[in-house]
C-alpha cells in the first residue's frame, strides 16, 4: 500500500490569503453601510480614497521591489485601505487618507519586508500617524446627520472633503455646532469632556447626541459591525478568542470602575457600544500577522489591549483609544507568542 | 587612497558616526527638529569631537592604560563645559533652545569612541583630520535630517537662523510652502526616527555604487583563499 505523508496543517480545503481578505472586506459591508446611513456619503469617500492610495502605493511598492504585480490580488492592500478609511472621520480633507493609506502600505507593511512581516497593523499604524500629525482633521466627527442642524447634501459633503467648504460656504466646524451653539462630539469625546468641565454624569447624558444612555448612531453602528465579525466567526475566518476575550476584559473593567464610581467614567454599555470597539474587536485585532498566534496568546494579546484601551479612554488625552492600544500591543505579541508556546504532543511539559 | 583620504572617507561616508556607527543618536534624534538646531548641535559636537581628538593624542603616551576612559571622560567634560559656556555667551538663544543635549554631548559615545579607537593611537594631525572629518560626517547628517524634517513639518527651510547667526540672518527664512495643518509627527521624535532609518536606507542603497567611484573599483584578479578543509597539524 502507498501512505501519502502531508506535513501539517491538514485542511481539507484550501483557503487562500485573497479569500479569507475578501471575507473580510465583506464582512465589514453592514457596518459601513449603517456609517453611511447615520453620518452620510462622506465616510463612502473616504474609504473610496484609502483604498486608491493603498492599492497605488502596493503597486509601487511591489514594482520598487521587483515584485510582480499580481501580489496585489491577494486583497491585502484593499483591506488595509479599507479598515483605515472606515476608521476616518466622514469629512476629513481629502488628504488625509492619502496620507494615512500611503504611510500604511510603504512604512508600516512594505519596509518590513511585504504581507506576512509587518510587525505593527498597517491600518492602526498609518490611523497613529494621521491622528498624531492632524490632530484637528482627525478629530472633527460629525454628529449623526439627522441632529446636523444645515441640511448636508451629498454633493456638499464631496465638497467639504475636497475644497474644505460646502456649496453654501459653510465650513465643517460650522457644521459640527448645533442650534444653540453647543458643539458636537462623538458620545466618548462628549463624556470626557463634560466630565473634565464638572458636569455631572446625569446632565451628560440628556445631550441630544444620547437615547437610552447610549450614543445615537454609534450604537447600530457598532452594532451592524458586531454582526459583520459574527459571519466571520461563522465563517471560521477569525477565531472566537481576541474578540470574545476583548470585549469581555473591556466590559468588566468598565463594569468594575463604573459601580466603584459611579459617574466619574462612562457605563460599561456605552463603552462596548461606541468607537471602534466591536469593530476593532473582529476586524482590527484578528489582523493575522500581527496577532498573537497562540491560542493562549490571543487571549493574552486581546486582555492586553482591553485593558490599554480603558486606561487610555477614560484618562489619556485622546477620546478613542483602539489604535495606540493595538499599535502597542502588537510590540508584545513576539514575547507573548515566546511563552505561550503551546506543548508539542507527547511532549511533557518542562 | 593615502592616509589622509582614508580618514576623510572614514569620516564622511564608509564609517558615518551618525550613519553607520548610529552613535550619539539620542542628541541626533531629539534636537533635529529644525536646521539650524541641527546646525548649532552639529557645530557644537564638531569642535569638542576636534579638540578631545587633540587632547587625547597629546597626551596619550602619558596616560597609564587602567585609568584611560577617566581621563577621555574629564577631557570631553572640560571641553563640553567651554562650548556650553560659549554658547551660553554668544548665541544664548540657541542655547536655550537645544537645553540639556548641549551638556549631554559628554555622553555622545561617538566622541570617546574616536579618542578611544583613534586619538589614542595616532599622532596630533591625524587625530585632528579624524575629529573634524568625524565630526563634519556627523554635522552633515544633523543637517539632512533637520532639512528634511523642518521642511515636512513647518513647509519652511533656515528658520531662527538668527539665533546662530546673528541679526544678519534674521530673515533667511525660506517659506517653501503653507499648510493648513502641519505634518507633526515629522517635527516629533517619531518622525525623526523614521526619516532616520529612510536615510540609512538610502545609503546602503547607493553604498556600493559610490564606494566605486571613489575607491575605484575593487581589484578583480584577487587570489582567491581557499578554505582550508582539513585541520592541519
Amino acid at each position: 500500500m502507498n501512505f501519502r505523508v502531508s506535513s501539517s496543517p491538514h485542511n481539507r480545503t484550501q483557503r487562500k490569503t485573497s479569500d479569507v481578505m475578501l471575507a473580510v472586506s465583506l464582512a465589514c459591508i453592514p457596518g459601513i453601510l449603517t456609517q453611511v446611513w447615520f453620518f452620510g456619503i462622506g465616510v463612502l469617500v473616504q474609504i473610496a480614497l484609502a483604498i486608491a492610495a493603498a492599492i497605488c502605493a502596493e503597486a509601487i511598492c511591489l514594482r520598487q521591489r521587483n515584485r510582480s504585480l499580481t501580489q496585489l490580488k491577494d486583497n491585502t492592500a484593499l483591506l488595509t485601505g479599507l479598515l483605515l478609511g472606515i476608521c476616518l472621520p466622514p469629512l476629513a480633507p481629502w488628504w488625509v487618507a492619502i496620507i494615512g493609506a500611503a504611510f500604511a502600505i510603504i512604512i508600516a507593511k512594505q519596509i518590513y519586508g511585504g504581507l506576512g512581516q509587518n510587525l505593527f497593523n498597517p491600518a492602526m499604524a498609518g490611523y497613529v500617524v494621521l491622528l498624531v500629525s492632524f490632530p484637528v482633521a482627525m478629530t472633527l466627527w460629525l454628529p449623526p446627520v439627522n441632529l446636523i442642524e444645515y441640511e448636508l447634501s451629498a454633493w456638499d459633503m464631496i465638497l467639504v472633503i475636497f475644497t474644505g467648504y460646502s456649496d453654501q460656504g459653510y465650513s465643517l466646524a460650522q457644521f459640527r455646532t448645533s442650534l444653540d451653539g453647543f458643539t458636537m462630539a462623538t458620545p466618548l469625546d462628549a463624556i470626557k469632556t463634560g466630565l473634565s468641565n464638572q458636569q455631572t454624569y446625569q446632565e451628560i447624558i440628556q445631550q441630544s447626541i444620547f437615547s437610552n444612555d447610549l450614543g445615537i448612531g454609534w450604537m447600530q453602528v457598532n452594532l451592524a459591525y458586531l454582526l459583520g465579525g459574527l459571519w466571520l466567526l461563522q465563517r471560521k475566518i477569525i477565531n472566537w478568542h481576541i474578540p470574545l476575550t476583548f470585549i469581555v476584559t473591556l466590559f468588566l473593567l468598565c463594569l468594575f470602575s463604573y459601580l466603584a464610581a459611579p459617574g466619574s467614567i462612562a457605563g460599561p454599555w456605552i463603552q462596548i457600544t461606541s468607537g471602534a470597539t466591536m469593530f476593532a474587536a473582529f476586524f482590527i485585532l484578528t489582523d493575522p500577522v500581527s496577532a498573537s498566534t497562540t491560542a493562549k496568546g490571543r487571549i493574552l494579546y486581546a486582555a492586553l489591549i482591553a485593558f490599554l484601551v480603558f486606561i487610555i479612554r477614560n484618562w489619556g488625552g485622546y477620546p478613542e483609544a483602539v489604535a495606540f492600544a493595538v499599535l502597542l500591543a502588537n510590540m508584545c505579541v513576539p514575547l507573548i507568542d515566546y511563552y505561550t508556546k503551546p506543548r508539542t504532543y507527547g511532549h511533557v511539559k518542562g | 587612497m593615502n592616509q589622509l583620504q582614508e580618514i576623510s572617507w572614514q569620516g564622511l561616508w564608509k564609517n558615518n558616526p551618525a550613519l553607520v556607527q548610529m552613535l550619539g543618536l539620542c542628541p541626533l534624534l531629539a534636537v533635529t527638529n529644525t536646521f539650524i538646531n541641527g546646525l548649532g548641535l552639529g557645530i557644537a559636537t564638531l569642535m569638542v569631537l576636534i579638540g578631545s581628538n587633540i587632547s587625547v593624542s597629546v597626551v596619550r603616551n602619558w596616560i597609564p592604560n587602567e585609568i584611560r576612559i577617566p581621563v577621555f571622560v574629564m577631557i570631553i567634560a572640560s571641553l563640553v563645559t567651554i562650548v556650553q559656556l560659549l554658547m551660553n555667551a554668544y548665541t544664548y538663544e540657541l542655547y536655550q533652545t537645544l537645553g540639556i543635549f548641549i551638556p549631554l554631548i559628554v555622553t555622545n559615545c561617538a566622541i570617546i569612541g574616536r579618542a578611544e579607537a583613534f586619538a589614542s593611537k595616532n599622532s596630533v594631525p591625524l587625530a585632528a583630520l579624524d575629529g573634524f572629518m568625524m565630526g563634519s560626517g556627523f554635522l552633515i547628517v544633523l543637517l539632512l535630517l533637520g532639512g528634511i524634517r523642518e521642511i515636512l513639518g513647518n513647509g519652511t527651510l533656515f528658520a531662527g537662523a538668527d539665533l546662530l547667526l546673528g541679526e544678519l540672518a534674521a530673515n533667511w527664512t525660506l517659506h517653501l510652502f503653507q499648510f493648513e495643518q502641519h505634518f507633526l509627527v515629522a517635527i516629533l521624535p517619531p518622525g525623526a526616527f523614521i526619516i532616520m532609518g529612510l536615510l540609512i536606507a538610502l545609503k546602503n542603497r547607493f553604498e556600493k555604487r559610490i564606494e566605486a567611484i571613489v575607491v575605484g573599483q575593487p581589484d578583480k584578479s584577487e587570489k582567491i583563499e581557499r578554505a582550508r578543509v582539513t585541520a592541519e597539524s
